[in-house]
């Protein structure tokens, strides 16, 4: 035991491989939160006066709500007025033209992180439109995926570019005043991903970004909004790090989804933001709205999260199941270590007839990690014939870490049918024996141990996804066994 | 030619309970020895302080594997340097495949000897022909490791990794119990395969009916944490018809022997 015991705390006390600071000049705003702010953000992003209007909007709701204390995560209060809402990183002249003219300090960050920015390093069927801060930098395979109709751009160029799709789908999934988080996001959002799928169009590869938390004390809002027009289907993944910081930072960005009629999206993250160090100390508070909306019949959307990085997790990726026979779906592994806490869960609102949710959900807690699953399964009353199966499982590694289950069902209509499981088990001395007896190492077993506890997750994410989820849990994890 | 496997004076608890008092045991290359004993001997304990479980507090005494001090090394390094430990309960892994704990097992082993790794298209191979032998069918390298196998079937897994891994001392903790008479046939064949020269095995049974079919070098009889009788495998026959009865008397005036 003692020996083991020994090499599980080594294993957790592993630092945090992706911090890194790297030196580029940044544009940014001067501290806090105004009505000029928003206007200045707004303006050097010369946006159309629609946007200003709704970010306007946003922010003055903003204020006369307060933060939400429902959650099960402890942190000390935010001051939003000392914090930095707008960083772009300068370049020569006004938007680079080409990954040539792109910071070469800011690609060698992406290197370090092992994103496949430049095209000759891509995994074939994958496009990076990479967001560093607040403004996207290099967009691939544009030209490719303008050949089919789809639009894949950062956030602004859509405002530019397309004004009538922003304006027509921005804030319908989640209106501007929907929470706090959500309403100071609409407010100061910098930048994100814009997808638009045409009716009938499969879009060819997986679509790709990867954010990244740089600047010091920079808040990032992100905003992202995915379109799938009439029998369009995309998938779309997200991957996130950032460096190592002393401070806490926030992170609250917005992901809509909008599937119209037999449109099929999915939606994967990988989540591994700087959670702190050992002592709990740092780490980025990641504060996340994510919604999807399967407005048309038959239409759905797949939510697969990983989330293994920051000092606290709160976010839901919800489905409303608007349409008749609509699917929606939410696999979830969330890990803490050290001191992280995660409240996550999803909401799935089934509104149409024979509508039908799936949630999975595996909390693994190590170190004195503290995870909670929260969700909400609500069938109205119109929602004939709906069905929901949820399973909520827990891993604990050793024996000062928590995980908590908060599932609330609201059921309005008798034809219904929910089912719910849930588990809780800790890693078996048994198999961890088992497997050191084979020749792996005591790493690699709680790795492989747990990767198995995760696999109905882990099948559902691409191919590359996987495999990078898997080396991630295996690094984050690394740890901590009673 | 010194012993592949030396242990002296043995003494292991767990908790508070001494389970071992003392156990002497050589074992060379090339042998098969049997380890029987009644319930409660300590059999189960010795295979297990072998493989090295740290439930298990060694309180004094010596094992000596191919010249080095065994106890020295942690479960995963006796694991590489081929000691090999055929679990008398062998452990379900919710959600790992069977292939991939065997692959990654044989890669840690191959890694430690300085060979090349197996890619999957290698390793499929050379377990699909090791499977055959055991009479094991594909379907169950996909299966999660031994969740749902049945008692033979896992029982046959562990013989199969034993083929896979190819130690150099196998220690077979009670592989025989709850087999059915055609699955004890099989796993003795595959155990008989794996005999040789270069290969010792321990097995430790309750029954004298695996070694009808394997027969072994050398049989001890193990009772209260102490070999106290060995001999050749006409033994096992004795203890068949006699049972224990007659040996944990010895035993016990033994013990009451040795000077406190």
């Amino acid at each position: 035991m003692s020996s083991s015991a020994t090499n599980l705390d080594d294993l957790i006390s592993r630092e945090y491989r992706h911090g890194f600071v790297s030196d580029v000049a940044a544009d940014a705003l001067p501290r806090g939160l105004s009505e000029d702010v928003v206007r200045m953000i707004s303006a050097k992003k010369n946006e159309p006066p629609f946007m200003l209007e709704w970010r306007l909007a946003a922010y003055r709701h903003w204020r006369t709500m307060t933060e939400p204390n429902w959650s099960s995560v402890h942190h000390p209060p935010i001051d939003y007025q000392d914090i930095i809402y707008y960083s772009a990183p300068k370049s020569r002249g006004t938007r680079p033209a080409s990954l040539d003219d792109v910071d070469p300090e800011l690609l060698r960050v992406y290197e370090k992180l092992g994103v496949p920015l430049k095209e000759r390093e891509m995994l074939a069927g994958v496009a990076v439109d990479a967001v560093f801060d607040s403004v996207s930098v290099g967009t691939t395979f544009k030209a490719k995926l303008a050949e089919l109709g789809i639009v894949f751009c950062s956030f602004s160029e859509a405002v530019q570019e397309h004004p009538e799709l922003v304006q027509k789908y921005l804030g319908s999934v989640v209106p501007s005043t929907d929470n706090f988080f959500a309403a100071l996001n609409s407010a100061v959002f910098s930048d994100g991903s814009f997808c638009y799928i045409p009716p009938g169009v499969r879009c060819p590869m997986e679509l790709s970004t990867y954010f990244r938390i740089n600047a010091k004390d920079t808040g990032q809002f992100e905003r992202t909004l995915i379109v799938a027009d009439e029998g369009a289907y995309v998938s779309y993944l997200e991957g996130c790090t950032a460096p190592m910081r002393d401070e806490n930072q926030l992170h609250a960005a917005v992901v809509e989804l909008v599937a119209l009629e037999r449109a099929h999206i999915k939606y994967s993250t990988v989540q591994n933001w700087y959670p702190g160090d050992k002592e709990g100390r740092g780490g980025i508070y990641n504060f996340v709205t994510k919604r999807g909306d399967c407005r048309g019949n038959d239409s759905h959307i797949s939510w697969t999260q990983v989330e293994t990085g920051s000092a606290i997790t709160w976010k839901y990726p919800s489905c409303i199941l608007r349409g008749d026979n609509t699917v929606g779906e939410f696999y979830s592994v969330a890990l803490t270590n050290h001191f992280q806490q995660a409240d996550t869960g999803t909401k799935m609102i089934h509104i149409g007839r024979n509508t039908k949710s799936t949630i999975v959900s595996k909390g693994i807690s190590a170190g004195r990690g503290q995870n909670a699953y929260r969700g909400l399964v609500k069938i109205l009353k119109s929602a004939d014939g709906a069905r929901n199966y949820s399973q909520c499982d827990s891993l604990l590694l050793g024996d000062r870490c928590g995980a908590h289950t908060f599932p609330y069902i609201e059921v309005k209509n008798a034809t219904a049918k929910v089912e719910h499981e849930a588990s809780t088990s800790r890693i078996g001395e048994d198999q961890l024996f088992y497997c050191r007896q084979r020749g792996l190492s005591t790493e690699d077993a709680v790795s492989m141990i747990v990767n198995g506890f995760c696999r109905e997750v882990f099948k559902e994410l691409p191919m590359e996804f996987a495999v990078e989820a898997q080396k991630l849990l295996g690094v984050s994890l690394e740890g901590s066994v009673g | 030619m010194s012993a592949l496997l030396e242990i002296r004076n043995l003494s292991a608890r767990v908790d508070d309970k001494m389970i071992l008092r003392g156990v002497d045991l050589t074992v060379n290359a090339g042998e098969v020895h049997a380890i029987m004993g009644p319930n409660g001997s300590g059999k189960s304990t010795l295979a297990q302080v072998l493989a090295g479980r740290e439930a298990f507090t060694v309180e004094s005494g010596q094992v000596r594997y191919d010249g080095r001090d065994l106890l020295a090394l942690s479960p995963e390094e006796r694991a590489r340097e081929g000691v090999f430990l055929a679990f008398q309960y062998p452990v379900e892994i919710p959600g790992v495949g069977n292939v991939y704990l065997l692959k990654a097992a044989l890669n840690a082993i191959r890694r430690h000897r300085g060979l090349p790794e197996l890619d999957a298209m290698e390793f499929l191979a050379l377990a699909r022909s090791r499977m055959k032998a055991m009479d094991m069918r594909d379907e169950l390298l996909y299966r999660p490791v031994n969740e749902g196998f049945s008692g033979g079937e896992k029982k046959r897994n562990e013989i199969l990794q034993l083929a896979l891994l190819e130690p150099r001392l196998a220690i077979l903790d009670e592989t025989d119990s709850g087999l059915d008479i055609d699955a004890l046939q099989i796993v003795a064949n595959g155990i008989n395969a794996l005999r040789s020269p270069e290969r010792a095995m321990i097995l430790v049974t309750h029954y004298q009916r695996l070694l009808d079919y394997v027969v072994p070098d050398f049989v001890h009889v193990l009772s209260h944490g102490r070999i106290v009788k060995s001999g050749g495998k006409e033994l096992a026959q004795e203890l068949e018809r006699r049972g224990y009865g007659w040996l944990e008397a010895d035993a016990d005036a033994a013990a009451a022997q040795v000077p406190r």
